[in-house]
Parts: structure tokens; sequence; C-alpha cells
């Protein structure tokens, strides 16, 4: 019986747990945090048929309820190195094959300097957004119920200053996820979305939009934001152009979230480049995007979910899946 | 509040500058160059060279669109032949724009090395100099920056109101060609320059963050040189104003000719366009370069510094901090004559 080795309990890699460990293989699973599936258990409500997330983070934790799957939380990853005899050794411990699914963080907004973001009090992530829609209280910097909420897309992705060049895929729909959960919650606050272009490429994601616009009252402004500052009043002032239109605009708003995209976590960065699989912006590289996306230049090295490119959780829980099953196959 | 320019910071040369003078500040505050050489010889003991033989970057001609690139790289050229003629290799422009001239000139010619012997060629031929690139370039602003915790002690008031006891609180304004165009070039780089800021909270003054702070002061080269387009640089300069005005400033500090003179000047226009004034009293929200400001906390005296040259006056921002000063010296020539004082506005109290 083989021994693997899962790095990261995100969606992709509890999948692909589950799914060795269904096929009678035993599994350690490492994780650094205090917990598995940091990046859901931290949402309130999930695109697109707001699901409940602590359902579904349930639903995925039950699935490490296996006794050949061994979970270790606290782990931090020290060593990672190919043995002589070709396995893998993780921390002193020797696997046969070994998962890298160590997904992704959040762009640091505070590095678009030119949106105020830890300057302004107005101004929140999308992550902390989500962490208000969790409490199901929203309020402005002063404490208040706002008027009137500005999401801005694309912070941190499609943006040549902050070198990411890359669409991060699922800001877009988070965006009208959170209007819509944000309407329900203030039903009389204006709600503002400016983007670039919306890409509803998903299920059910073209519907939303139209739902957020027919049924929601939600007002979409093709335009991104050029400068955000605080007003006297501890409002913030946004300067944009509305380029439907071909008008500069400038509107004041109780608050403001920027839809942060996704950058590849500090363990994707440093594991990926300890074992020379670093791809593009830090991602960790498989050999082939279409025919061979799990395998890795390294014989017993695979990867799976957020750690290669940005990816939703749907996609990524099949990514776990998908990468198990190579590494059933190749024994 | 996160300090995000704290991580943006610049080499700045210790000592041995080149100091080149602008083509317009000393008409407009017309003590402050002087000040700035005696605070850094007097105060510092820094040696710093005032060529005579200095002229123009070409700056308000070049971003005019009337000076072609190949021209005010020449002239750069010779300003930095001047340079090295007097044995110097840390340049210092006066002029935020010239600055600016400096540092796309110098960033041209690392990304072209073609270019740099193109200038060295006009150079030859147009005047047989030669020149070096500065080892350093620095914007005098910097330089007051780098030593504001050594001038602090020797400084007789601080930015403190006397009569609250609390500090100034003062509007900030950086030029643009300080680093909106080479973002590293500035400390604090372009979103939140903190090259003023850190002087203002050095010397004990509140900085006042408002929503158009980073906005053109109006300035804007093309905005104001064509008669017909003024109209988009007093809108500009307004937007400021009533941006910044519910927060009551005590004076605005700038490091640019442009920014100075168009926040200063333009509200006397505003005054006599709309009877409005961006302070209780109507008189004015008083206008200082760094290097004035300075000298009156270093107890320089406000006549020499030239501030009776404003559009603003300073006097009751004088009160404030407690400066002493003799109004019957305010216009007084060099040689003690009294020259007449100019007429009264009516829109603008002095």
């Amino acid at each position: 019986m083989n021994k693997f080795a899962i790095i990261g309990t995100g969606p992709a890699g509890i999948e692909a747990a589950a799914t060795l460990a269904a096929h009678h293989n035993e599994v350690d699973i490492y994780e650094q945090e205090n917990a598995p599936l940091g990046n859901i258990r931290d949402k309130a409500f999930l695109f697109p048929n707001f699901a409940d997330a602590d359902e579904v983070a349930g639903r995925l934790l039950a699935r490490l309820d296996h006794p050949l799957i061994h979970l270790y939380t606290d782990k931090g990853i020290d060593q990672l190195e190919e043995t002589p005899d070709g396995g893998w050794s993780v921390n002193g411990n020797t696997y046969s094959r070994v998962l890298l699914a160590t997904g992704y963080r959040t762009f640091d907004a505070g590095r678009k300097e030119e949106l105020g973001y830890g300057i302004y009090r107005g101004i929140r992530s999308s992550l902390e957004m989500e962490q208000m829609l969790r409490e199901q209280k929203i309020t402005n910097a002063n404490g208040d119920k706002p008027q009137r909420i500005v999401f801005l897309q694309c912070v941190g992705s499609r943006d040549e200053k902050t070198g990411n060049l890359y669409c991060s895929k699922l800001c877009c729909v988070t965006a009208v996820k959170q209007a819509i959960e944000t309407r329900k919650l203030l039903p009389d606050a204006e709600i503002f979305i400016f983007y670039m272009d919306l890409r509803m490429w998903g299920q059910h994601y073209e519907e939303l939009y139209r739902q957020a616009q027919q049924e929601y009252g939600i007002r979409f402004v093709r335009g991104r934001i050029s400068e955000a500052g605080g007003t006297y009043d501890g409002r913030v002032q946004i300067k944009s152009e509305d380029t439907l239109m071909g008008l500069p605009l400038k509107i004041t708003t109780d608050l403001l979230v920027l839809m942060v995209g996704m950058e590849p976590s500090e363990g994707t960065r440093r594991l990926a480049g300890q074992c020379h699989i670093c791809g593009d912006y830090g991602f960790a590289q498989s050999i082939d995007p279409h025919t061979d996306d799990n395998r890795t230049a390294h014989r017993g090295l695979y990867v799976a979910g957020a750690c290669k490119r940005p990816m939703t959780l749907t996609d990524a829980i099949a990514d776990g899946r998908s990468a198990a099953v190579v590494m059933l196959a190749e024994g | 509040m996160k300090r995000y320019w704290n991580e943006y910071q610049k080499e700045i040369a210790d000592d041995r500058y080149f100091y080149e003078r602008s083509c317009i500040r000393q008409t407009f505050f017309p003590g402050s160059e002087a000040a700035f050489l005696k605070i850094l010889r007097e105060e510092l003991g820094k040696d710093i060279c005032d060529n005579p033989h200095q002229h123009t970057c070409t700056g308000i001609g070049y971003h005019s669109d009337v000076v072609p690139f190949d021209t005010t790289m020449t002239v750069v050229a010779r300003l930095f032949s001047l340079m090295k003629e007097c044995g110097y290799s840390n340049y210092v422009p006066s002029c935020v724009t010239s600055f600016g001239v400096f540092t796309e000139v110098m960033a041209k010619w690392a990304e072209n090395p073609a270019l740099k012997e193109k200038a060295r060629q006009y150079l030859w031929e147009a005047c047989r100099r030669e020149f070096e690139v500065p080892d350093n370039i620095v914007h005098p602003s910097d330089i007051i920056y780098k030593f504001r915790f050594d001038l602090k002690p020797r400084m007789r008031y601080q930015l403190v109101n006397r009569f609250t006891g609390k500090p100034l609180r003062v509007v900030e304004h950086i030029g643009c060609h300080y680093a909106k165009i080479f973002p590293e070039q500035g400390i604090g780089k372009a979103e939140f320059p903190y090259v003023l800021a850190g002087m203002i909270e050095a010397w004990g003054g509140e900085v006042i963050d408002y929503p158009e702070r980073r906005h053109c002061c109006g300035f804007g080269f093309r905005q104001y040189l064509v008669r017909e387009n003024r109209g988009y640089s007093i809108a500009n300069t307004k937007k400021k104003f009533e941006s910044m005005e519910p927060y009551e400033p005590d004076f605005i500090l700038t490091n640019c000719p442009g920014c100075n003179m168009f926040l200063d000047k333009w509200q006397y226009t505003i005054a006599e366009m709309e009877r409005k004034t961006y302070d209780r009293d109507g008189y004015g929200i008083p206008v200082l370069t760094y290097e004035e400001l300075t000298g009156l906390l270093l107890g320089y005296d406000p006549w020499t510094l030239g501030l009776q040259m404003h559009q603003v006056q300073a006097e009751r921002l004088l009160d404030k901090i407690g400066i002493a000063y003799n109004p019957r010296e305010k216009y007084a020539g060099s040689n003690g004559r009294m020259l007449n004082p100019p007429a009264k506005p009516e829109c603008l109290l002095v």
C-alpha cells in the first residue's frame, strides 16, 4: 500500500485525500493553520446559489473523517525533498507521492495606494465585507448603516501597476453576490459596482448578474476608480470615469469595497520555488495546463487547486479529485 | 493609519551639492533660494555651489511642447557640465519641474545610451563642453527633509498655535513633477508623498488629509499658458480649496514654484470673481515654500524671506506662531528706504 502526503487542507487537498482514502490508501494531510478550509470558513454564502459557506465547509470536512486519513494541523512544511529511491520526504516522513495543494492568498489592497485601503476607514476589502455579511451587520466608518456602497472590481488583478496581469476569475461574480446580499440587508441603500468588463463565465453567473440589475436594483458603472480619499465626515470620495457615457465621475460613498484578487499563498510560493516548479506570478506549474495538469516536472510530485492559478471552489474540488486519480493511476 | 511611505525612501547625498536656481522662483518668492543656501551653509555647515553661469532647464518650454527633447537634453547636459567644471557630483535643482526634467533625461539616457552620446555630441558642437551624469540628484526639499531633525533644535519656533497650544493644521501640496513621473524619485512615492508631511510633523504641526489632496494645483502648463484655457486652471485650484475648506487649514506648504504661485494668487482671483475666500475671516490661506517655513521657524526675518511678495499676507500666521516682525519694515527696500506699499484689494483682506 502506498502512502501519500497532501500539503494543504483547502477543497482540492481535502477532495484528493478523500478520493485516495476511498481507494484504500493511507494519507497524511498537513495544514499550517489550526484548522482546514480557512478560505471557505471566512465566507458567508457561496456563489452562485447562496449556499451557506459553513454547511459546505462542514460537508467537505466530513470527507476527512476516514480511518486512513491523518490530519496534522499547525504543521508548516519545513522540509520537502525527493529521496534517492524515488520517494518524497516531508518533514522527515517518507511518502511515495506528494500533492501540493497550498492554495492562494488574497491580494493586499494596500499595494494599490491610490485606493487608500488601510488609510481611510470607509474602505474595506471584499474579505472584510464578507465578514460583515457573515455577521449580518454592514456599517460605515462611523458604525452607522451606509446609505451608499460602491464595489470596485479588479483590485490587484488585470493590473500592470501591481504586476498581476491575470484575471482572478471569481471577483466579478463575488461582487454581484455580495451586492445582492447587501441589498437584502439594506433595502434602501444605493449600490454600485464599478467594473472593466464583467466575466460571468460560470453556470448561473450570467443569470445572477441579470437578477442583480432587475430584481435588486444594483447599478453597474463601466469604469475603474483612479483615486479614493477620505472626506471630512468619514466618507470616501472616489474619482472615476463612466466609460460608457464618456464622462468623468466624482461621487462620495459611505463604503468602498475593494474586490481583491487571488495571488499564490506564501506556502505555494515557497514550496513551488523550493521544488523548482514555480510558474507565472509565483503559482505552481503543472506539466501542461490542457492535458497533464496535475503532474509536475518531478516524478511523484503533483499539484492541485488554486496553487496553480485562480480557481473557484467547484473547480478546485474537481481538480483535487483529478489529481488523486492521476496519483492512483501512477501506482 | 498605515504609513506606506515609510517603505519608500531614497538616497540623499550628505554634502557637496551643486545648486541650480529656478527661472521663476526669485520673482514670486524672492527670498526662498537665498534662504535655502543660508540654511545649508550656516545652519547645517554644508558645501553648496551656487554657480552664476547657470541657465534655464527648458522645463516650461519643454512641457508646453515648444522646446524639443533634443534641445532639452543638450541644455541639461550643459548644466551638468557646469557641475563637473566646479568639481561637484550631487545635483540639486531648485524647481520641481527642473527636477522632473533632469530625472526624465537621466532615465532616457539610462534606457537608451545612444541618446546620451547624442547629447555629448550636441553639447560639444554647440559649446565645446563635456559633462558627467550626477552621482546623486535630489530636490532641495529632500535635503531639508533629510536634515529636519538636525534643524529642529536650532529652531526658535514650532508649528504650534501659541493662543491655543494646539498644533497648526497644515495642507501640504507636492508638485506633480516631484514624484508623479518617477514615483521612486520621491520620498513616499506618488500617492502619499511624505517629503513635506515629514517636515510638518517633525516641527510640531498636523498634516491635513483632505479628499483633493492629490489633485493638481491648477498650474498645468498648457492650462494656464494659453489664455483661453485658464478657466481649467482656476477650476482645478477652486476644487482644491473647496475640498480643504472644512478642515480650516492654518497655511499651505508647497515644494513647487507653480503650485505655490497658483495656490497663492488664484485666491485673489477667486475672491474677485466670486467674493469668496476659504478662511473664516476673508484674509485667505497663506501659502509658504518649505524654505520660507524653515527660515521662519529658525527665526529669519519674514521680510528678508520675501513674505510681503505673497498675494495672501502672512501676518496672521506669524502671530499664531508668535514670530516677531516689524510691520514698518515690510516695504523697506534693501537700502532701508521705504517703497510704496501695494494697493489693497477690496475682496481679499490684508
